[in-house]
């Protein structure tokens, strides 16, 4: 099958003139469209969407809007322009000049980060193929498709990777991102977390907030990497994460304003209240929270990891903005790792480099509180007294030196009964699950909005929130 | 000091379950609960902890329940079988402790193939989850190797390429000689870090079937009975329980019912003493089975199997095993007719495999051994067993028709009923090249030799008359523990094994030589070395030069 190359896939790889490239990708392309038909967003593949398209990487050629049938979506190959003059920032090999090239020594495991991280991309779309049936707006089921066309990409830009870098290995793992999928028992995806479905668009917003967050950490510690393809396609794949958080981080906001609507209609703050009058109570909100940020934790890994280390010192992994660190190579560095112990908690340093997942965890929860605290702005300033708070790094989790440990969401160690006994107030409880699934109809009248959240501020590349964003076919 | 002795309920690592005649040992690391303190044990990797257990396991499962035909290894964790020995443990260990915990899982490993080839004890991986280094040749060591095909789940080798070290458990002989992969695929297989996911394990033969995890329950099934079918395990019998065994141990030494060793500090040496039946012995099946573990043979094999592991893990300096023999021989000679007249009743066939393992364990312990047939003594038919695994043995002569001259006798047991990991007999390995000497020495049996005779046939090494005994001895002693450890270790190793090599042998004399030599270079324990900075995300500094 011959492609357009520049037309088919808009790149700046010079596609039109690498025949390894264009072999791998003819082969590879078509099985990728029957994923997406099959594994893809369900029953909408011929409506017309609004659509960004990445068609170059400069400001203006990465948000080229229009109406597009999804399987036509034109998914690109991007890499951020490349610095000549741009070395190594962090580790053992700290200052030489960036890899053009893999390095022999480094290729199964950056084959094996890349791998993993390529995985989740394919996997999201998965777990949210039947949310289109459920958007709360035309608006927001645009958002999802953008959302999951980018994810699309996102898997491009890995399968690029190993194509161009990984010979039959990296072609092999290519067709491998594609047979996985998420929930398969007997083929699941890598990652635990991306096996579940997300059948809810509350806990969809959580998802872009929480989870895709940590996507955004692990791309900005790809985007420092001494292997100059890798770090300059994360580079450019950040600047499409930006938005998928954009989407939660509103989607959170519109659903809390929904919710202070009806409270303040009511005049009350009684969740049963609430609830009764087509809102979702704050309540559980905040176990939704609790639930989704615990979970994205773990993928940040352990917080004593060799893997850890080693995708330090080999320069394949750095920290999230490395610029802004004095020390580099942070091999006489030490980190205070807090464990528990018995029933206690103990303190031991450890070497900073084996800590770089706990460095990026705490980076990213720092990042996750910025749009707590704009949301508890706007409950304060509607008068109430609840506020959100995001629980301590050690609640629920499990992986690291506190997974299976028992804390309540302050991080106090608790018993395993006390859990038990209490877990219902912090987690959502199928009840709170049956709930929030009552409220999920789609709204398909350009403008409206289901009754559980607020419109949004402003539409989507200057238009309005009544522009027609999905033309249901 | 470490022991042996483990009990299922209190088991830190692994689950045993039993359905009919396939025993499940599940694989259930706690992380926290390492043998010794300094390192976790992360994705279900091992120590001699979580060894010993197993160890211990199969001995229950041997004997305990007896109509088990096939014992199925899996694991409890989460997509994760197996991640091998544990680096952090290895990387912390002194070089000898290395070299005991990798003899001492290599003995496990090979004791599942040696019920397997002799006792019809069958063994199945079953690899639900990712398999890396020791956890992979764990499997190799087993009769079948099941593989789940999850799209993600590998088998691999990673020594080479992560560690600077060998696959040292059996690994690298294995795949080339028990599983006959092709070696230049071996060769991919062994330098890969990442390993391969099932489909290329079944094609390059480094498992034998693979399914998905929907299936893969009802494949290992489906092959564990088809195992169990066709063991020659009992399909019913009643097993024979292996109680504690009483020991004592002071200052002087172990103290068990039949066997005893002392400690000469000052001479580097221990005197290890087993003792003949001193009470009537069960005549027949059923009196043997209801003796149990109290057994003369099996109680033997417990004793001496324990004491040997004691010695070699806590007193690597005692270089000197002097192995002495007391009681009446005609008790002994007694004891062997039961056991070579019932070999194929299971609870026999399985003692005759405990003491099989037990005596090849005295072979492989990186101790001089010396036999010292004086009086009192009853070198007989199984303890002769003892002098002919000896370096030498020394035998006192004492002038014709003395009645208390030290005799020594053969019996039907050095005829075949245990042979060493070569395959040989004691006496074939012995006479190595000189084989029409056996037949003159089967026409021996049962007759005692004093000094002149066992000299004229070759069975022992050299005959001191009374007046010279004491001295010759302590010169002995002296001498032998005045030489370099390393070398000794090394020559016995290499004068033991004449004959035919066999996977075994690969294991132990090629496979785990060159893995101790590797342990030995900075390359992998320098302070730049690959085992001593795995984890720490360094690169190893390696020296060049090939050697």
């Amino acid at each position: 099958m011959a492609i357009d190359y520049q037309e088919k896939i808009p790149n700046n790889v010079d596609l039109a003139s690498d025949r390894t490239l264009q072999r791998a990708l003819e082969h590879w392309q078509p099985e990728f469209l029957n994923w997406w038909k099959g594994m893809g967003p369900t029953d909408f593949q011929s409506s017309d969407v609004y659509l960004r398209t990445a068609i170059s990487v400069d400001p203006k050629g990465w948000a080229d809007y229009g109406y597009v049938k999804m399987p036509d979506y034109r998914w690109g190959i991007f890499l951020a322009d490349r610095d000549p003059d741009r070395t190594i920032g962090f580790g053992d090999e700290y200052g030489k000049p960036q890899w053009q090239q893999v390095p022999a020594e480094h290729r199964s495991t950056l084959r094996r980060l890349i791998v993993t991280q390529g995985d989740t991309e394919p996997a999201s779309v998965e777990q949210q193929r039947l949310l289109g049936h459920t958007a709360p707006s035309l608006y927001d089921l645009r958002g999802l498709f953008q959302v999951n066309v980018e994810e699309g990409r996102h898997l491009w830009a890995m399968v690029y990777l190993l194509h161009a870098h990984f010979g039959r290995d990296g072609r092999e793992e290519a067709e491998e991102l594609l047979v996985r999928h998420s929930g398969d028992t007997d083929k699941p995806r890598i990652l635990g977390t991306f096996n579940e479905p997300i059948s809810d668009w509350l806990s969809f917003f959580m998802f872009t907030y929480f989870t895709d967050r940590d996507g955004k950490y692990q791309l900005k510690s790809l985007a420092e990497s001494a292997f100059d393809p890798l770090a300059r396609t994360c580079q450019f794949m950040l600047t499409e994460e930006a938005h998928h958080m954009f989407i939660g981080d509103t989607g959170l906001a519109r659903v809390t304003r929904r919710t202070l609507e009806v409270m303040k209609e009511l005049g009350t703050d009684d969740p049963e209240t609430v609830r009764k009058a087509g809102a979702i109570d704050l309540p559980t909100i905040q176990k939704y929270m609790n639930f989704w940020f615990s979970s994205a934790l773990d993928l940040f890994g352990s917080e004593s990891s060799s893997n850890a280390a080693l995708y330090f010192a080999s320069g394949l992994k750095g920290r999230p903005d490395e610029g802004g660190y004095d020390d580099h190579s942070a091999i006489n560095e030490t980190y205070k790792l807090e464990s528990p112990d018995g029933a206690g908690v103990k303190s031991e340093d450890i070497p900073m480099r084996n800590a770089m997942n706990d460095v990026t965890r705490l980076a990213y929860v720092r990042d996750c509180e910025i749009g707590m605290t704009r949301w508890n702005r706007t409950i304060e300033r509607a008068g109430y007294d609840f506020r959100y708070t995001l629980p301590s790094t050690r609640f629920r989790r499990s992986i690291g030196v506190w997974a299976n440990f028992s804390t309540d969401p302050q991080g106090r160690p608790i018993s395993a009964e006390r859990f038990e006994a209490q877990k219902n107030e912090w987690l959502p409880t199928e009840a709170d699950r049956a709930f929030v699934h009552s409220l999920m109809h789609a709204v398909t009248e350009p403008g409206k909005m289901a009754a559980w959240i607020a419109p949004p501020d402003r539409g989507i590349n200057n238009n309005t929130v009544e522009y027609e964003y999905v033309r249901l076919a | 000091m470490i022991t042996f002795d483990r009990t299922p309920e209190a088991y830190k690592h692994w689950r045993v379950a039993v359905d009919g005649r396939v025993a499940t040992l599940t694989l259930d690391v706690n992380e926290d609960a390492g043998l010794v303190p300094g390192y976790k044990l992360k994705l279900n990797s091992y120590d001699l902890g979580v060894d010993i257990e197993l160890y211990d396991a199969l001995q229950r499962i041997r004997f305990e329940t007896p109509h088990v035909g096939v014992v199925v290894l899996t694991s409890g964790k989460d997509r994760m079988f197996c991640a091998g020995a544990n680096i952090y443990m290895l990387g912390s260990s002194s070089h000898a402790w290395k070299v005991n915990f990798c003899k001492f899982t290599n003995e496990t490993r090979n004791g599942f193939e040696d019920s397997s080839r002799h006792d019809g004890l069958k063994f199945i991986a079953a690899l639900n989850g990712t398999t890396a280094g020791g956890g992979y040749e764990v499997a190799l060591a087993c009769d079948e190797i099941l593989m789940v095909d999850d799209r993600s789940t590998v088998v691999s080798l990673p020594e080479v390429p992560l560690l600077g070290v060998l696959p040292g458990t059996g690994g690298l002989t294995r795949v080339v000689d028990k599983r006959k992969v092709r070696r230049d695929l071996a060769d991919m297989f062994c330098t890969s870090a990442d390993g391969v996911r099932a489909e290329r394990a079944k094609q390059w033969g480094l498992v034998d079937d693979y399914a998905s995890p929907n299936s893969f329950p009802s494949l290992v099934k489906d092959r564990a009975d088809a195992l169990a079918g066709a063991s020659s395990r009992p399909a019913e019998a009643k097993g024979v329980k292996l109680n504690p065994l009483a020991r004592t141990i002071d200052e002087a030494g172990l103290h068990y019912r039949y066997v005893d060793i002392a400690y000469d500090r000052p001479g580097r040496s221990a005197t290890l003493t087993v003792r003949a039946p001193d009470a009537a012995q069960p005549e027949g099946i059923e009196a043997i089975v209801a003796a149990g573990d109290s057994w003369w043979p099996l109680a033997l094999a417990r004793e001496l199997d324990d004491a040997i592991l004691m010695l070699r893990t806590n007193d690597t300096d005692l270089g000197l095993l002097i192995l002495k023999t007391q009681g009446d021989a005609a008790a002994v000679l007694a004891a062997d007719r039961m056991l070579v007249e019932h070999k194929d009743y299971w609870l026999v066939r399985e003692t005759i495999g405990y003491l099989r393992r037990t005596f090849a364990r005295i072979d492989v312990s990186s101790r001089s051994l010396y036999a010292v047939i004086d009086q009192g003594s009853c070198f007989a038919g199984i303890l002769l067993e003892l002098a002919l695994a000896a370096d030498r043995s020394y035998m006192l002569a004492l002038l014709d028709g003395d009645d208390n001259a030290p005799t020594i006798a053969l019996d039907e047991v050095n005829f075949g009923l245990l042979p060493m990991v070569n395959g040989l007999t004691r006496l074939q390995t012995r006479f190595y090249g000189n084989e029409d000497v056996l037949d003159g020495l089967q026409k021996l049996k049962g007759e005692p030799l004093a000094a002149e005779a066992a000299t004229e046939h070759g069975l022992i090494t050299v005959a001191p008359d009374d007046l010279d005994w004491a001295d010759e001895m302590r010169l002995a002693f002296e001498e032998r523990a005045n030489l370099s450890p390393d070398a000794l270790t090394a020559m016995e190793a290499n004068l033991r094994f004449p004959g035919p090599e066999t996977l075994d042998t690969k294991v132990f004399a090629r496979l785990s030589a060159w893995q101790n030599w590797v342990f030995y270079r900075p390359n992998s324990t320098g302070p730049n070395g690959a085992l001593k900075l795995f984890g720490s995300g360094s690169k190893p500094q390696f020296d060049w030069e090939r050697v």
